[in-house]
């Protein structure tokens, strides 16, 4: 079972084994280059915005095994490596992080590309969502139509309705697998004054976004790659690749071999990369892109504009981690609005 | 994502720090290339990397492989009946279909005449099936002209033009660029199915001057080379634009790429 828990200062994805591990009483204050995280005085369960880290290590993980083998000069044996059943529980996972694990499935679960470790991980999660009533200064999950609500790919999805005197949960149904849950669980059924109640928490939420993204700006960035707003981010960006680690939908990896120290054993690792690398690009020895500002707006323009020709939407969620994360503050809603400018 | 274990059939250094190795005992169990398609071919314990298809000779398959980096220097190294691991087919080849009944022009710099060379095989034999056909062939020096052996055979099918940057006195031919050779091979640029690989910076004026001379950029055809890890679109290394170039490519129309050349660092 995942499920946002506090950590190291944080609330992150993490396993827990019981109710009592959510962030129960806690929320964050999150802004560029900022996170606290702040006691609410309630007994709230989700009371917090986007977890630091997101949902992707346990679906793709930092690091995977793709393959063993020993070999000598002459000869060479190789044994694929069949990834372990796992079967998770994402609990608590918010609107924003849902839509960005159908995005990863475009990636790994293509037809003619099935990604085996990738696979073998989703198949069998069981989703309980929850509506994102608190959003943080550094989401804009309705600028990118997301969020704040779930509308699918769930089992269940949770409306936490807290006002001092009540605190229930509203709970929609998505699958069979959720219905059965729901037979062992104790409740009334909703009336209409639950559903308006949860859809004023929605509306509330929406509202308090604390950043805005307009769609119509990507594509005129796009149509500006030598604007100098580009060069100006360049400035400011320390191609650490923090963004990229955080997004819950970058997905691009490098594969390492790694060899025994008797040297005859070998195997094939796929880790995490980030397109913010030199080694990303590197061809003949040299990257292609050798400028922070060409690998900044290779990062920009894939999430927000080249992701629409290569999976068919944005690669965005607009769940604000990279701004968050970023040690500068460097906030991809206001870069984009400046290179959008003509 | 596994790879295949493979065997060194045969070896040979075609040029200087240029190798051309012969992979059996595998080739029929993943598949041959298409011409213009690639293998990714693994130096166990070093890496792999995306070698196109140089030719076939039987079952086996044939890469050429220029030493520039860590695993094409353990790729160059092998020596027959060593072991080496192989995926593929992977990417999108030449469109020769583009060519059927039209005039064609073939452009080569370096180690580009590797991808073109199985292409240019299908083209000479069946050499009827085409117009005019021009092929212009560009090396370094003439030591590092690839397949020269086979020039007489071309020759005698199609407009052939060689030329050298740098040259020994003992050379008679062409020195200068590719992109100066366009005009010396007669094909009708309005409707030549074009077909151009070498370094990019020579693939970007080759689109020029035949772009001036009035080919349009969907017939143009360029085989593209960025990192890959993967081949199958997983990796994101070789994203030129909205395109992967491991499945899209590494063959695309210059129509497709046309945006993104102009920007430097895409």
């Amino acid at each position: 079972m995942i499920a946002p828990t506090v950590r190291d200062g944080t609330i992150t994805p993490d396993r827990i084994d019981s109710a009592a591990e959510l962030p129960i009483g806690y929320t964050d204050d999150q802004d560029g280059g900022h996170y606290r995280l702040v006691p609410t005085g309630t007994d709230e369960y989700f009371a917090s915005s986007s977890p630091i880290d997101s949902w992707k290590r346990f679906l793709s993980p930092p690091e995977a095994l793709l393959v063993r083998g020993r070999s000598s000069s002459t000869d060479l044996e190789v044994e694929p490596v069949v990834p372990d059943p796992v079967a998770f529980a994402f609990v608590g996972i918010r609107a924003c992080d849902l839509a960005a694990i159908g995005l990863l499935d475009r990636v790994f679960l293509a037809p003619d590309a099935v990604d085996p470790t990738y696979a073998t991980r989703r198949r069998e999660v069981f989703v309980v969502a929850v509506g994102c009533v608190h959003p943080g200064a550094t989401c804009f999950c309705a600028s990118m139509g997301t969020g704040p609500i779930p509308r699918d790919g769930y089992d269940l999805a949770l409306t936490e309705l807290y006002d001092g005197d009540r605190h229930e949960f509203l709970v929609d149904v998505g699958s069979d697998r959720g219905a059965a849950v729901m037979a062992d669980v104790s409740g009334r059924p909703a009336v209409a004054a639950d559903d308006e109640a949860a859809a004023a928490r929605a509306e509330r939420a929406v509202a308090a976004m604390g950043r805005q993204l307009d769609p119509l700006d990507p594509p005129r960035a796009a149509a500006n790659p030598e604007h100098v707003g580009w060069g100006d981010v360049a400035g400011r960006c320390l191609s650490c690749g923090n963004c990229t680690m955080v997004c819950p939908t970058c997905f691009c990896s490098a594969t390492q071999d790694r060899t025994a120290l008797l040297g005859d054993g070998v195997e094939r690792w796929r880790v995490w990369d980030s397109c913010f690398t030199a080694d990303f690009s590197s061809l003949h020895g040299n990257p292609v892109r050798a400028t922070t500002e060409s690998r900044y707006r290779q990062w920009l323009l894939h999430k927000l504009v080249t992701w629409h020709d290569q999976f068919g939407s944005s690669g965005c969620v607009g769940c604000g981690r990279c701004i968050t994360s970023c040690p500068v503050g460097i906030d991809l809603t206001a870069e984009i609005r400046v290179l959008a400018e003509s | 994502m596994v790879p295949v274990a493979c065997r060194v059939a045969a070896r040979e250094e075609i040029a200087p720090g240029t190798v051309s190795l012969t992979v059996g005992d595998c080739a029929r169990s993943v598949g041959v290339p298409a011409p213009g398609q690639f293998n990714m071919l693994w130096a166990p314990g070093v890496g792999e990397v995306p070698i196109s298809l140089a030719g076939r000779d039987g079952d086996d398959v044939v890469h050429v492989i220029k030493a520039v980096g860590a695993v094409t220097r353990a790729l160059c190294a092998l020596q027959p009946g060593d072991a080496l691991g192989l995926r593929g087919p992977f990417g999108t080849g030449w469109d020769l279909t583009a060519a059927d009944g039209h005039d064609v022009l073939i452009i080569a710099g370096g180690l580009g005449l590797v991808p073109l060379r199985p292409l240019i095989g299908e083209i000479v034999a069946h050499r009827a099936r085409f117009g005019s056909v021009g092929l212009i062939i560009g090396a370094r020096s003439p030591s590092d002209l690839l397949f020269a052996e086979e020039f007489a055979v071309w020759g005698a099918a199609v407009d052939l033009e060689v030329t050298v940057d740098h040259a020994p006195t003992d050379w008679t031919g062409r020195v200068g660029v590719v992109t100066q050779l366009v005009d010396a091979v007669s094909v009708d640029h309005d409707d030549a199915a074009t077909f151009i690989c070498g370094p990019e910076v020579m693939m970007r004026f080759a689109a020029r001057e035949v772009l001036e001379r009035g080919t349009p950029a969907d017939r143009i055809q360029v085989s593209m080379e960025r990192n890959m890890h993967c081949g199958i679109g997983h990796c994101g290394r070789c994203q030129l634009g909205p395109v992967f170039l491991c499945r899209e490519g590494p063959v695309v129309p210059w129509a497709r790429i046309d945006a993104s050349m102009k920007v430097r660092g895409r």
